[in-house]
């Protein structure tokens, strides 16, 4: 005998096994009718294979097992099938579970069955088959089909059979009798077992209270090969569950959540090993085992070697019941049995033992009191868990708090309500709080289900959606596609015969057409841009696209126009006039949206900015154009008419080069790889506009001698809205450089280039004789400059005195700023004063100047109005008045302009 | 045949509430035989008194809260609150000290929080510390052992005037005589004197702490007996003498002219009480066993802590207070290692 370990706990009721072990294990008596209930074991209930009225043999298979872990039933006696339905079953419940009945004939017939040869020489699977086709079922209370458990040598290592003949529970003595008795069936079934599973070592673990069995077996062992060692540990419940047992005799702990396999070990009760060698060596299927009748209600407590299927009031009877005396029927032991309210309740496979009692040996539970945490339970529990804390959660109904504390490693033993001094049944209160713990997960998982397919199903739909939508949109291109071609077409038929006599109308048709296109690009990439959403880049290049058609058949206009205009020897007044307006027009538009943007502050105020300043020069070039044209009409200015739309194509060309470069930037910093493509893009326009840029250069070249004040004019103009531009960028660099950004580097690059511009521009305007102001033309950017300076400053002041007030900023701080914004303000000031006087050294008033300016725009607006609405005879004078009013506004504009 | 249905366990222990308070009464038993024999009838009288208080408020309460008032009269639990009431009490305290004291362990402390098994605060420990601090002139006011004021043989004042004065029909002051400060208080208004030099000078020190040493003797006898019975686990008391120990011997090695020896701690004031019958209460104390280790263990520290350096003549109930505070916490940190698991969990959630 080696050495016995320990497990936590455990506590030591009465025995009372004394009463049933006085007597030899007697023959039951046969019953009349048979309960032979379907789930008599763990798993799923056999199939019925008989019928009602069917007539069967003692050992017959009545009910196969269905699935892998369930167990035959068979006839535990000759007779006829009464019925199959529902009884009542051994339940906690005193549910009702589907049952064959079975008429015993009394006859006790045989079916036609005989043991094994030599089932060592079988393949495993066929034994194993062999077995289950026995409907053997753990005899030891839960009834898990044996074959599972003996297949285990397939797939575990199993290095220890531990044959569980502990029977911890006071009362049951039927494995006792059994070892007693039918020892050497007892050794057959391990040998049957050992062969299956091959462990290393064989262990019958039993307690100190069953000397004669343990002598039994030790005689029936003399000669067994076997590696086996009987180990007597001692009495003490519960030693006979079976994780307490495998602790108690190897010291190892199976892990929570797994089975003995996972560490190599395996148990089988005693009694089921005396099954398989019931059925291995003589074939019999498992239709009888042995039930300790006991119970102070009992007139011979005894046990009965007892037919499944036999109801328990027959055995009661056969033990001498009193009536009278008996209050409680315990099915299995005291500490984990149930009791039952109905003795028709038969006898199954798992039915080890029966307890008559009387009031007094098992009285009622007195009532419970409150819980004092006394932690008598805590010292009893075998599974090492705190009860106190458990029954504390589960009466809270704090599930996981329960789980936490290990609540589903309980096993259920009693032992905690067996010492609770306040009576509390906490096994009960475990049992519920598992049930709804099970309940609630299987809630969840059936909403989890519930979830996915819902999932499932809306991204189904969503995929259907986005398939149909993709269609829808595949047909759209694809029509936009062919409408797109067949206008290529027809915009290429048009331009074909425009070199001729100028289907104009076609052309201005097309231009229209094209320019709807590229507003529509536009708005497009407007609403991306705010929404901010997808594909910008896509977008911009098809604007891009857009500008480019509108831009050429523009041009294609243009030139056809001009045709006219050359075949008629003279620019085309009115045609002029309306570009002008156009310009004008424009400009006023893109202005607003260049204010609207600069307020709300949002991005591509530079993109609007730039083409402000473009659709300035346009506006400009195009009055300039349309007033040339009109003196010209004396003069024969059919060259600077030409110089002018020279100009216009020039700066039309510009104005793409620099779109196309802000659009190559943005696709180099959003990393898209369509920029190589646009680089190339970028670089032809560019040649383009260096083509215009010649010709324009040499059209004004010729035009230059004969240059004329508004010649000049203009070329102020650019000087000025090079110097414009040259200004609005270093104040970009500046901020760029004091945000650190990145860009300034490449700023810097551009301003020198604008600077470089502006210093073309004002040559040309010196070589055109602009007088030698250049002082003072550089001086008055400045007054802008320093009002915004001024600006700056305040507002930088207003931040730095509010984080004052808060708390935030430093007094020298706000100090110093509000130095710097006084000096700035001083410096505007004197600026301001300067040009006042400058102004009244030119002996203008500033104001008058201004006003006077006004005046003559809104002379010009009427005029052009009045001319608009006009009949064909006033027209000329009307035309004169019109021309007269511009001339004076464009004056005074300019006048104006020289001082601010 | 009326056959009854019932879950299982089919068996019960005799064991029940009602009997642990009981055992818990009779161990007691020696503890009120020493007190009385040493301090006079008052500690009888008062334990009376605090008993007959209790089952009145208990009942009144059950009565209040419609619950059967037999049935919770006879756990006794509340006669055991009285008890420890009443020896912790000094003998000759007043009896509206008593009822006040009374009234917040069984009523305050006990039942608004839910009776039995729900108050989170030892209901006799509330209440003394309660008292302590509302009526300090009353509660430090302690009997002279009678072996500081007899020569000859056992001489302590009348039963009959020990009801005079507790029931304010005598006063104060004619048992002048029979009063004195405790051992503990002495050592701390020892003013500049070493710890040698107080046991030399003070007749209580000197002459009278045998008396508490035979008291502290009779609580440990009650103890074991207790501990015998499977009333409670050795973790709690040996937890708390033992860290008592422990400190005191540390300081007292340091600085025996500071300091007590340690022996003095474990012997006066209410050491062998809390150990045994106050820190014990399971209701109020750590759960698990690990977990009443650390309970018991905070508890002799607290006392030591307090007793050294606050201000208080002893501080069994603030320490036994503070450790009933922590004892959620400590039940948090200290569940077991279930059967089958790798290590004990810890904190109250999953990934705690």
């Amino acid at each position: 005998m080696g050495h016995v370990f320990a497990f936590h706990g455990g506590i030591h009721p009465p025995e009372n096994k004394r009463q049933s072990t006085r007597k030899p294990i007697r023959q039951a008596p046969l019953p009349q009718h048979l309960v032979l209930p379907l789930a008599q074991h763990l798993g799923a209930p056999a199939e019925p294979l008989v019928k009602p009225g069917d007539r069967v043999l003692k050992g017959q298979l009545i009910a196969s097992a269905a699935g892998r872990v369930s167990a035959a039933l068979h006839a535990p006696t000759s007779g006829v099938i009464s019925s199959i339905g529902p009884y009542p079953v051994p339940h906690a419940s005193g549910m009702e579970g589907t049952c064959i009945m079975l008429e015993a004939d009394g006859e006790e017939r045989w079916i036609e069955h005989q043991g094994l040869a030599d089932f060592r020489r079988m393949p495993k699977s066929e034994l194993i088959d062999f077995i289950r086709n026995s409907g053997i079922a753990g005899m030891g209370g839960a009834g898990f089909p044996t074959d599972v458990k003996l297949h285990l040598g397939e797939d575990h290592i199993v290095n220890t059979l531990i044959i569980n003949a502990a029977e911890c529970e006071p009362y049951i003595t039927a494995d006792d009798m059994l070892m007693r008795e039918r020892a050497e069936d007892i050794v057959a079934g391990i040998e049957v077992i050992a062969h299956l599973l091959e462990p290393s070592h064989i262990l019958i673990g039993t307690e100190d209270n069953k000397p004669q069995a343990v002598r039994a077996l030790e005689k029936a062992l003399k000669g067994c090969k076997l590696n086996i060692d009987i180990r007597v540990v001692p009495t003490k419940y519960p030693s006979g569950g079976e994780k307490q047992l495998i602790k108690l005799l190897t010291d190892v702990e199976v892990p929570s959540g797994r089975i003995p396999a996972d560490v190599g070990i395996v148990c089988q009760n005693v009694g089921t090993a005396y099954a398989i060698a019931r059925a291995v060596r003589h074939g019999e299927p498992l239709i009888s085992r042995i039930v300790t009748l006991t119970g102070d209600a009992l007139g011979q407590p005894q046990n009965f070697e007892t037919l499944i299927g036999t109801p328990y009031q027959l055995l009661l009877e056969a033990s001498r019941v009193s009536d009278r005396k008996l209050y409680r029927l315990v099915v299995g032991g005291p500490m984990m049995g149930f009791a039952v309210d109905n003795d028709q309740i038969p006898v199954i496979k798992t039915t080890n033992c029966l307890i008559a009692s009387t009031y007094d040996e098992m009285p009622p539970a007195p009532p419970a009191q409150e819980c004092i945490r006394c932690g008598l339970c805590e010292q009893v529990c075998p599974a090492e868990l705190l009860p106190q804390q458990l029954y504390w959660f589960a009466k809270g109904r704090e599930l996981d708090k329960a789980k936490h504390h290990n609540l589903f490693d309980c096993i259920e033993c009693g032992a905690c309500s067996y010492v609770c001094s306040s009576y509390i049944p906490l096994v009960q209160y475990y049992r519920n709080a598992k049930a709804e713990i099970r309940t609630e997960e299987a809630e969840q998982r059936k909403a989890e289900h519930a979830r996915q397919r819902f999932e499932a199903r809306q991204a189904r739909l969503e995929a259907e959606k986005a398939e149909k939508e993709a269609r829808r949109k595949a047909r759209a291109e694809e029509a936009a596609r062919n409408q797109a071609k067949k206008k290529d077409q027809s915009e290429a038929v048009a331009a074909a015969p425009s070199g001729g006599v100028g289907d104009l109308k076609a052309l201005k048709t097309a231009a229209a057409v094209a320019r709807t296109k590229l507003k529509k690009a536009q708005k497009a990439v407007d609403s991306a841009r705010e929404s901010g959403s997808g594909d910008l880049a896509a977008l911009e290049s098809e604007l891009q696209q857009a500008q480019q058609k509108a831009d050429a058949a523009q041009q294609a206009l243009d030139a056809a126009e001009r045709g006219d205009a050359q075949a008629a020897g003279q620019p085309d007044l009115k045609q002029l006039k309306t570009a002008a307006a156009v310009a004008r027009t424009k400009l006023k538009q893109a202005e607003k949206a260049l204010k609207n943007a600069e307020d709300k502050g949002q991005d591509g105020v530079e993109a609007l900015r730039a083409t402000v300043q473009q659709l300035t020069a346009k506006a400009e070039a195009a009055q300039q154009a349309y007033e040339t044209a009109e003196k010209g009409e004396s003069a024969g200015g059919a060259d600077t008419a030409k110089v002018a739309e020279l100009k216009a194509d020039m700066d039309a060309a510009r104005g793409k080069v620099e779109k196309a470069q802000k659009a190559l930037d943005d696709a180099i910093a959003s990393g898209s790889p369509a920029a190589e493509k646009m680089k190339a893009g970028v670089e032809k326009l560019q040649g383009k506009y260096e083509d215009a840029r010649k010709a324009w250069e040499a059209a004004a070249g010729t035009a230059q001698p004969g240059a004329s004040p508004a010649k000049l004019a203009e070329l102020k103009a650019d000087m000025h809205a090079a110097g414009a531009k040259v200004e609005k960028a270093q104040k970009a660099l500046d901020d760029a450089i004091a945000s650190g950004s990145p860009a300034a580097e490449k700023m810097k690059a551009g301003v020198a280039k604008l600077q470089g511009k502006y210093n073309e521009a004002h040559k040309a305007w010196l070589d055109a004789g602009g007088e030698a102001q250049a002082p003072t033309q550089t001086e008055k950017p400045d007054l802008k400059a320093l009002k915004q300076q001024v600006s700056i400053m305040r507002t930088k002041l207003k931040k730095a005195e509010k984080a004052l007030e808060e708390g935030e900023g430093s007094e020298a701080e706000v100090q110093e700023l509000r130095q710097r914004h006084d000096a700035a303000k001083a410096e505007l000031d004197g600026a301001e004063q300067a040009r006042i006087a400058e102004a009244a050294a030119a002996g203008v008033d500033l104001k008058q100047l201004q006003i006077d300016a006004a005046l003559a725009r809104a002379a010009v607006t009427k005029a052009e109005r009045a001319l608009g609405k006009a009949g064909d005879d006033d027209r000329e004078a009307l035309r004169q008045a019109l021309q007269e009013a511009n001339l004076k506004a464009e004056e005074l504009n300019q006048t104006l302009s020289r001082f601010e | 045949m009326a056959l009854i249905r019932s879950s299982s366990p089919h068996l019960h222990n005799a064991g029940s509430t009602p009997k642990i308070m009981r055992l818990l009464l009779i161990a007691a038993l020696p503890g009120i035989a020493a007190m009385t024999f040493f301090f006079g009838w008052g500690t009888l009288i008062q334990i009376g008194w605090a008993m007959l208080l209790a089952l009145g408020f208990e009942a009144a309460v059950m009565k209040l809260r419609r619950r059967p008032v037999a049935f919770y009269l006879r756990d006794s639990s509340a006669l055991v609150t009285a008890l420890l009431l009443g020896l912790a009490l000094p003998p000759f305290s007043p009896w509206w000290l008593t009822l006040v004291g009374v009234f917040v362990a069984i009523v305050i402390a006990k039942h608004l929080y839910g009776g039995l098994g729900n108050n989170p605060f030892n209901p006799a420990m509330v209440a003394y510390a309660l008292l302590l601090v509302s009526f300090p002139v009353d509660m430090t006011r302690w009997t002279a052992p009678f072996v500081l004021h007899a020569d000859d043989g056992w001489q302590v004042l009348g039963l009959i005037d020990t009801f005079k004065v507790i029931f304010g029909a005598l006063d104060h002051s004619a048992i002048d005589a029979f009063t004195s400060a405790t051992p503990l208080d002495e050592l701390r208004h020892r003013g500049g004197l070493t710890t040698e030099e107080a046991f030399r000078e003070s007749r209580v020190l000197a002459d009278g702490v045998g008396a508490w040493h035979a008291v502290a003797a009779a609580y440990f006898m009650g103890g074991v007996f207790l501990l015998y019975r499977k009333v409670f686990t050795w973790h709690t008391p040996l937890a708390m003498l033992g860290s008592l120990a422990a400190i005191s011997t540390l300081f007292y090695l340091f600085a025996p002219d500071n300091f007590a020896d340690p022996f003095f701690h474990l012997t006066m004031g209410a050491t062998m009480l809390g150990a045994f019958f106050i820190a014990t209460d399971p209701v109020t104390a750590a759960t698990s066993n690990r977990g009443k280790l650390y309970y018991g263990a905070g508890i002799g520290v607290l006392v030591y802590v307090i007793r050294t350096w606050g201000s208080y003549p002893d501080a069994v109930a603030f320490a036994v207070l503070l450790m009933n505070l922590a004892a959620p916490f400590i039940d948090q940190y200290t569940q077991p290692r279930t059967y089958g698991h790798a290590k004990p969990k810890r904190g109250l959630k999953e990934d705690a």
